[in-house]
């Protein structure tokens, strides 16, 4: 039972990393940027989450509003921060994405205070029994929302005409131009869905933890880039295996190897070893 | 000087050595690294248990200057293997590695870390001139690397990789000397760190000290000697000097790693280059220190 129930564990963390991953991978597959500054947008989308959450009482409003609004900040990032540093050499955006990061997590600490917030009444903290394990609503709608937003992804690049101007434009940026896509048009929409993708991952981690943090965006920063280097970089099935792979490997290792190491070394020891075997990551084409 | 101005001397001594030992394998040889503070940290924690065990100052410097080169080279391994935004993750991890294997080991301290780290026997004057002499010979020894056949091979390879393989320079070799030599500077650092503080614990050695290092040498100008001196002087200080900033010093950190890479991505060295070229307008046109 205990392995089932650190399956069923590891696959909910793996669908939170998926849902913030997914963004990053997309940034890296469009402008080859490591885009560290997207775990702040991540915990914006917490706050924003849970300020209109305990504003209007409604879950619902609350995700709308954080989606929207980050994904619209995730478009001013693009603008006012990699757009004119894109002829640059790769550490230079990689460095002044790091940059923000630091001073966004600082500027949440010093606004809503270094202690975090809480609901004040936490949504979907209720019990579910499940294959004989315990979990809360939160798991499973943090299940069935990543699942949901990934399919609508699917759908949104591969059957409208918005995904096939993307994707060409991933594929080949100067083709794409010729036939009449706008480049710059791509740009904004891929960190519009990003970013409102990792606000949403961000509002159901807090409904987890019942607690905002200026820091919570740290660790999962750290492993989304873990896994979309495992993913193969850009590649958007490959980040959504490797997220699951991770959250399941975590959840095993920090019973079985947790007194050798913590569990973000563990995710770290993975990222190492894998690479060394396949140094263009799991499951890159390239 | 008083006590207090001791040692913010020391302290920056000690940040140009890692800074400069991380400059010699980001700015010279072109590899990204966002794990050097994890070399720093072998550096310290080998001094410090080593210095407990009984072995005298200089031998605890050496021993681990010599182990953080070891994993260094080991590390640099993986540079062979993954390139660019790849190794910078690599390295990445490899930092939280090493924070997570001290955390979880006993005799590493765990969290709580190191204390009562014996003296180094010298009198705080005696140490500050120490360290002093080994900033200045880091200096030496960087300004030295640069000029040397080895300065240019190392460039070549920052440059372009292929290219600098098909003059048949061994990239490979080169790119692990860069991190066994950056790598022992940082373990230097760490070692006299553990001296100078006399106690240590994982969090001076976790993601912010590396991207701080880096922030040193980003700011100064990757790959600019004189630069990375400048600003690590300047990022050392500046929270000490002002106790307002002094809270906001991770945001000012952040907004200048920002800022700099933002507006101004060669760093002070492109500014002092770039006035250099407006001062000398109509001279010879050869292209100042840049990377």
């Amino acid at each position: 039972m205990l392995y089932l129930e650190l399956l069923i564990q590891g696959l909910v963390y793996g669908c939170m990393y998926a849902v913030i991953a997914v963004g990053l991978t997309l940034v890296y597959g469009l402008l080859r940027i490591l885009h560290v500054a997207h775990a702040g947008l991540f915990a914006l989308g917490a706050y924003l989450g849970l300020l209109v959450t305990n504003w209007t009482g409604s879950l619902s409003a609350g995700l709308l509003v954080s989606a929207l609004l980050v994904g619209l900040a995730g478009m001013l990032i693009y603008r006012l921060c990699y757009q004119p540093i894109l002829d640059r050499p790769p550490y230079v955006a990689l460095i002044a994405s790091i940059g923000l990061f630091i001073a966004m997590e600082e500027i949440f600490r010093l606004v809503f205070g270094p202690y975090g917030l809480t609901y004040k009444a936490a949504p979907l903290q209720s019990k579910v029994q499940f294959l004989g394990t315990t979990l809360r609503q939160a798991d499973v709608g943090l299940v069935i929302m990543a699942v949901g937003l990934l399919a609508a992804l699917s759908y949104l690049s591969q059957k409208t005409r918005i995904g096939v101007g993307w994707r060409a434009t991933v594929d080949d940026p100067q083709m794409a131009r010729a036939f009449g896509i706008d480049p710059v048009k791509v740009r904004y929409l891929n960190f519009f869905v990003g970013s409102a993708l990792a606000a949403v991952a961000g509002v159901f981690v807090s409904l987890l933890s019942n607690v905002v943090e200026p820091t919570m965006g740290g660790v999962p920063s750290y492993k989304a880039l873990a896994i979309i280097v495992l993913g193969g970089l850009g590649d958007v099935k490959g980040t959504l295996i490797a997220s699951l792979v991770l959250g399941v490997v975590e959840a095993f290792g920090t019973i079985y190897i947790g007194k050798l190491l913590d569990r973000d070394a563990i995710a770290f020891a993975l990222l190492i070893v894998i690479l060394m075997i396949r140094p263009q990551g799991l499951f890159s084409r390239r | 000087m008083g006590i207090y101005e001791i040692s913010l001397a020391t302290l920056v001594s000690i940040n140009i050595i890692s800074a400069l030992g991380l400059n010699l394998i980001t700015g010279f040889c072109g590899q990204i690294s966002l794990g050097h503070a994890a070399f720093y940290g072998i550096g310290a924690y080998t001094a410090a248990l080593s210095a407990k065990a009984g072995l005298p100052f200089a031998g605890a410097l050496l021993f681990g200057m010599a182990l953080a080169g070891l994993a260094g080279l080991i590390v640099g391994l993986t540079s062979l293997r993954v390139r660019e935004d790849f190794l910078a993750i690599t390295t990445m991890g490899v930092g939280f590695l090493f924070i997570g294997v001290v955390r979880q080991n006993n005799f590493l301290g765990g969290e709580l870390g190191i204390s009562a780290i014996p003296q180094s026997g010298l009198p705080k004057l005696g140490f500050l001139a120490v360290v002093l002499i080994l900033a200045a010979l880091t200096t030496v020894f960087n300004l030295w690397i640069k000029k040397s056949w080895m300065g240019f091979a190392f460039e070549a390879v920052a440059d372009d990789e292929d290219t600098a393989r098909v003059l048949s320079l061994d990239v490979s070799a080169y790119k692990l000397t860069a991190f066994a030599l950056g790598t022992a500077l940082a373990g230097l650092a760490g070692g006299l760190y553990a001296f100078f503080a006399r106690s240590i614990s994982p969090d001076n050695f976790g993601f912010v000290t590396s991207i701080s290092i880096l922030s040193m040498v980003a700011v100064g100008g990757i790959g600019s000697v004189f630069g990375v001196l400048i600003s690590t002087c300047l990022l050392t200080l500046m929270p000490e000097f002002s106790q307002v900033l002094s809270d906001y010093k991770l945001l000012v950190y952040g907004a200048l790693l920002f800022g700099v890479m933002r507006f101004w991505p060669e760093g002070l060295a492109g500014l002092t280059s770039g006035l250099g070229r407006m001062v000398k307008i109509g001279g010879d046109s050869r292209k100042g220190e840049g990377q």
